[in-house]
């Protein structure tokens, strides 16, 4: 089995975090990883995105151009990425400010208010990310909610421990808010 | 292990912890392990990790790193540093690499052991930040003057840069000569997840010839310059020499389905990737095509080719150029059958299925009923 994510948005919603905690979730889980930035131009105004393959298997090509999950963290990602999402993929959307409903039906969607769930249930509304990787991994079988804290364990918490619980509860409001309202 | 030769052979392999690093991060790394206490460079897009690394941690370990005030200078910083023995890197991309080409010849003909990183961007000109490896002519046909070889390795994964980061310091000990790692810009900026292999030290001839201070001893001097003919045709034939053993025994290469392939795909770098996923596609398919990897860029494995024999009916390339390792691929069949090239440029990269549909496009007959 083999996931592979794009995960985009504005530069400064972490979406290289995103992505970064994702592989390495997978590699902790003994699956085989990949992360591949835009790099250059695109880190410097407009849409910054990542690409994230997990799988069970050899990753022979590491260049994602037909997604199986899409993480639109803004308009742009949204318009940028949706056509690419193979038929019956996942696309995850921010609808804190992706208002624009996504024009495909052979899709499954979730539309995450992220950042008012960010602030309202965690308290810190910066990290919005977080919920919709929370939000994303309630469909996702490759990894869990556990590998995923594992990974944010070592990247996060290894130097600022008492960001651990904080991120583990917006993980579990973005998994919670999937499951609650059946999406 | 991929077939062909090489005269490092290491035994005793330990899986040790991994790590999730950035190819450049883990060349930077890798560079360390090995015993690189020097470094100069200067920093471009999409090489800069390696050099911030370097910045950071080779103080820890009493090496020095140097910011130098242009590629020009960083290479002559090299020169100097091998000139004296010790393991020393500069790592850059395309541009940077232009401006290195005059230093590199001098470091060539002085036979000093200097690696070198090339992290291609689209080019030419000051081009453009996306992946290329429109840098194949450069690396493997000179680029500064005067008849010369780099010994070139193209890794396609983030282990590989690491493993042959390491190898990189010991060839270019082992025979004297300056050691080319070549890599796309995504092979740079992707991350994936590596391990540091424990492995032995290879044999390795003394450095008896390093400007290293001549108490006791005569004293040795580093110079290219040699008026009299007779001698500069003396130190062509051995350079020469040299370069024709480093072709019989370094050409490394992988491959992958091919022995009862009908076609080969040939590519290296991510492009090789990128056709093991077009080749598993097209198996899929019922069509008899397999992928060569060369490994080595220079030598490029001909050995590779021979084994093949007259079995093959064609090849495709994969390539981010207008068409430059094709070249070497008709040389190595002495244009027997048919090459054909399938390729981007300017960073964009293909997709397996633009590779599987040029490759039907150029091989009909490979597909069932084709005509």
């Amino acid at each position: 089995m083999t996931e592979k994510i794009v995960i985009s948005g504005f530069g400064g919603q972490g979406v290289m975090f995103m992505g970064k905690i994702l592989a390495y979730a997978g590699m902790l889980a003994d699956k085989e990883v990949s992360w591949i930035p835009s790099y250059g131009p695109e880190m410097r105004g407009g849409t910054a995105n990542c690409s994230v393959t997990v799988s069970n298997q050899e990753i022979n090509c590491p260049v994602v151009t037909k997604p199986s999950i899409v993480v639109a963290m803004n308009t742009p990602s949204q318009e940028k990425f949706l056509s690419t999402l193979i038929p019956g993929g996942l696309l995850v959307v921010n609808s804190s400010i992706v208002k624009e409903e996504a024009n495909r039906t052979d899709v499954k969607v979730l539309r995450i208010p992220a950042q008012e769930l960010a602030a309202d249930k965690v308290g810190k509304a910066s990290l919005a990310n977080v919920v919709i990787l929370g939000a994303m991994l309630a469909k996702m079988d490759l990894l869990s909610i556990q590998d995923v804290v594992l990974a944010i364990k070592e990247v996060v918490a290894a130097k600022r421990p008492e960001m651990l619980a904080i991120n583990q509860q917006a993980l579990e409001v973005g998994m919670s808010y999937v499951k609650e309202n059946n999406l | 292990m991929a077939p062909g030769s090489s005269t490092i052979n290491r035994k005793r392999v330990v899986a040790l912890k991994k790590y999730l690093l950035k190819g450049n991060e883990a060349i930077a790394e890798a560079a360390i392990k090995a015993g690189c206490r020097l470094f100069f460079g200067y920093p471009i897009t999409p090489s800069t990790e390696i050099i911030e690394y370097m910045a950071k941690h080779l103080p820890a370990v009493d090496g020095s790193f140097v910011q130098a005030e242009s590629e020009v200078s960083a290479i002559n910083m090299c020169y100097g540093a091998a000139g004296a023995g010790v393991r020393v890197m500069t790592a850059s991309s395309s541009p940077g690499m232009s401006l290195m080409q005059e230093g590199l010849s001098y470091i060539a003909a002085n036979e000093l052991p200097v690696v070198l990183v090339n992290i291609v961007r689209a080019g030419p000109g000051l081009g453009g930040l996306g992946p290329s490896q429109a840098d194949y002519f450069q690396a493997t046909k000179g680029g500064g003057h005067g008849d010369y070889r780099l010994i070139v390795l193209a890794p396609n994964s983030v282990q590989e840069l690491v493993d042959l980061t390491r190898d990189a310091f010991d060839l270019a000990d082992m025979h004297r000569n300056p050691v080319l790692l070549i890599a796309d810009g995504i092979l740079g900026q992707m991350m994936e997840p590596v391990v540091f292999k424990e492995l032995e030290a290879p044999s390795l001839p003394d450095k008896t010839w390093a400007t290293t201070g001549a108490e006791g001893r005569p004293r040795n001097i580093i110079t290219s310059y040699a008026l009299q003919n007779e001698i500069g045709e003396a130190n062509c034939l051995r350079w020469e020499a040299k370069y024709k053993n480093i072709a019989a025994t370094e050409q490394r290469w992988e491959q992958y389905m091919i022995d009862d392939a009908d076609y080969v795909v040939v590519a290296y770098g991510t492009t090789a990737r990128i056709a093991k996923a077009a080749v598993q596609q097209a198996r899929q398919e019922g069509i008899k095509v397999g992928l060569l990897r060369p490994v080595t860029l220079w030598p490029f494995p001909v050995k590779a080719f021979a084994a093949l024999g007259g079995k093959v009916k064609g090849y495709l390339t994969v390539e981010l150029s207008a068409g430059q390792m094709i070249e070497d691929v008709r040389l190595a069949i002495n244009c027997a059958v048919p090459v054909h090239l399938c390729n981007r440029q300017g960073g964009m990269v293909p997709s397996p299925e633009e590779v599987l549909a040029r490759f039907k496009e150029v091989f009909p007959n490979s597909v069932e009923g084709g005509v």
